[in-house]
C-alpha cells in the first residue's frame, strides 16, 4: 500500500483511491484536515500552519492556511471524482507545545476553530476531532475506509 | 538596505550572526563548565538560513523525541528563541547534576525537569549577553517554557512563528563537546523583522 507524505504547508491525496494513505509526521500547533468521500474512497489531507491567509496577505502559499488549504484540498479531490456533498471531515493537532505562551498566542487553538470555520462554511460535517493538550500526533488517513490513526510519543496510539 | 522578509537575509547578514553565534557559544560553555563542574567546548556553530519545512529533519527525523526550552525576548529586541537538545544530552546533564541515571523521557520527574529548565536559561542567557554586547541593544528574556515530544512537534512551534515572516529560519548548529562525546544542540533564534533590522543597524549595516 502507497503512503503519500505530507509535509508542512502541504497537501494531497491518498492514492490510488481505496488502497493508499496519506501521513503527516508530528503536528505541534499545526493541524491535520483530513477530507474523506466514502463513495469514491478518495481521501485527502492537508497540514495546515496558520489560521487565515488575511493574516499574510503578502504569502501566497495557499496550502499554509486553514481557509485556502481547505478550499484547494476539496478542488483537487473534486477534481479526480470526489464530491464535495459526499466528504465528511475529520480533523487533529492544533496543541499548545509550551505552557508559557500567552492564551491569546495560543496557535494551535487558533487553526482548529479556523478549520472549523472553513469546514462549516465548505458544508462538510467534522466526524470526528482530535485537538489541543499539549503533545505532538502523527496522523495517518487511510482511503480505504476513512480512519485516522493518531500516534504520539507520549501517551499512546488510537483511531479516530 | 533594511531587511522586509526572511527570504531577504543575505550572506553579510549570516556571517554578522554567525559572529553572534560564536560569541553566545562561548559564553554558553563557560556557563556550562561551571554548573557541570567539568570541561565542556562548543563545537563552532554553522548559522544557516533553512526552509521551515525541513526544520524538523534537523535532529533525525520529525518523529524523534528532544527537549524543546522557549524563551520569549523583549525590550529593544523581541522574537523568540528556542533550544532543541537531542535527549541524550538532557540525560548526561541530569546523570551530571543530580547523580542519578536515567534512560527514558518516563523516567524524569519534577526536580530534573527543573534542571533542564536552568540549563535552558543559561544557554538563553549566554546568548542574550552576546547579542546584547555585541550591538549595545538591551534584552529581556523571560522564564523559559519546556517541552520534551517529537522534533516535528516542538520545532513547530518557532516554524510558526517565522511562518508569517517567510519561508526561512534562522538555524544555527552548535553542538556541545564533552570529552570524546559530541551531544547535538540547534537554537533557532527568531527576532521580528523590525529587531532584526534593529541588530544590523546597531552593527553599522543596513539604513
Amino acid at each position: 500500500m502507497s503512503k503519500t507524505v505530507i509535509g508542512i504547508s502541504d497537501l494531497n491525496i491518498a492514492d490510488p483511491p481505496g488502497e493508499g494513505s496519506v501521513i503527516t509526521y508530528a503536528l505541534g500547533s499545526c493541524i491535520a484536515i483530513c477530507l474523506y468521500d466514502s463513495v469514491a474512497k478518495i481521501a485527502g489531507m492537508a497540514h495546515i500552519m496558520l489560521p487565515a491567509s488575511k493574516e499574510c496577505p503578502t504569502d501566497r502559499n495557499m496550502k499554509k492556511f486553514a481557509d485556502t488549504a481547505a478550499v484547494e484540498l476539496v478542488r483537487m479531490m473534486e477534481m479526480r471524482g470526489a464530491r464535495r456533498v459526499r466528504m465528511k471531515a475529520k480533523i487533529a493537532g492544533g496543541a499548545q507545545m509550551f505552557k508559557v505562551l500567552s492564551d491569546a498566542a495560543n496557535i494551535g487553538r487558533r487553526n482548529t476553530q479556523a478549520t472549523k470555520d472553513i469546514l462549516r462554511s465548505l458544508l462538510i460535517p467534522i466526524v470526528a476531532e482530535d485537538t489541543g493538550d499539549d503533545f505532538g500526533r502523527t496522523v495517518e488517513f487511510f482511503s480505504a475506509n476513512g480512519i485516522l490513526q493518531v500516534r504520539t510519543a507520549k501517551m499512546g496510539n488510537w483511531e479516530l | 538596505m533594511s531587511i522586509g522578509s526572511y527570504d531577504q537575509v543575505n550572506n553579510l547578514h549570516l556571517d554578522i550572526l554567525r559572529e553572534i553565534g560564536n560569541s553566545g557559544a562561548g559564553n554558553a560553555a563557560t556557563a556550562l563548565s561551571m554548573m557541570l563542574d567539568r570541561r565542556i567546548e562548543m563545537a563552532p556553530p554553522i548559522v544557516r538560513l533553512t526552509p521551515i519545512a525541513d526544520i524538523a529533519n534537523a535532529l533525525g527525523g520529525p518523529e524523534v523525541m528532544v527537549v524543546g526550552i522557549l524563551c520569549h525576548l523583549a525590550g529593544d529586541l523581541e522574537g523568540m528563541m528556542m533550544f532543541v537538545l537531542e535527549q541524550a544530552f538532557a540525560h548526561q546533564i541530569i546523570n551530571q547534576l543530580l547523580m542519578r541515571e536515567i534512560y527514558s523521557y518516563e523516567d524524569m520527574d519534577d526536580m530534573d525537569f527543573s534542571a533542564i529548565r536552568e540549563i535552558g536559561n543559561i544557554m538563553a542567557g549566554a546568548f542574550a549577553t552576546a547579542l546584547a554586547s555585541l550591538t549595545g541593544l538591551t534584552i529581556e528574556l523571560d522564564v523559559p517554557g519546556i517541552a520534551i515530544d517529537m522534533a516535528g512537534a516542538i520545532m513547530n512551534v518557532p516554524a510558526v512563528a517565522f511562518g508569517t515572516l517567510g519561508d526561512y529560519a534562522l538555524y544555527i548548529e552548535e553542538d556541545i563537546i564533552e570529552g570524546t562525546q559530541q551531544l547535538k544542540s540547534r537554537l533557532l533564534l527568531i527576532p521580528t523583522l523590525d529587531s532584526l533590522n534593529a541588530i544590523m543597524r546597531s552593527l553599522g549595516f543596513g539604513a
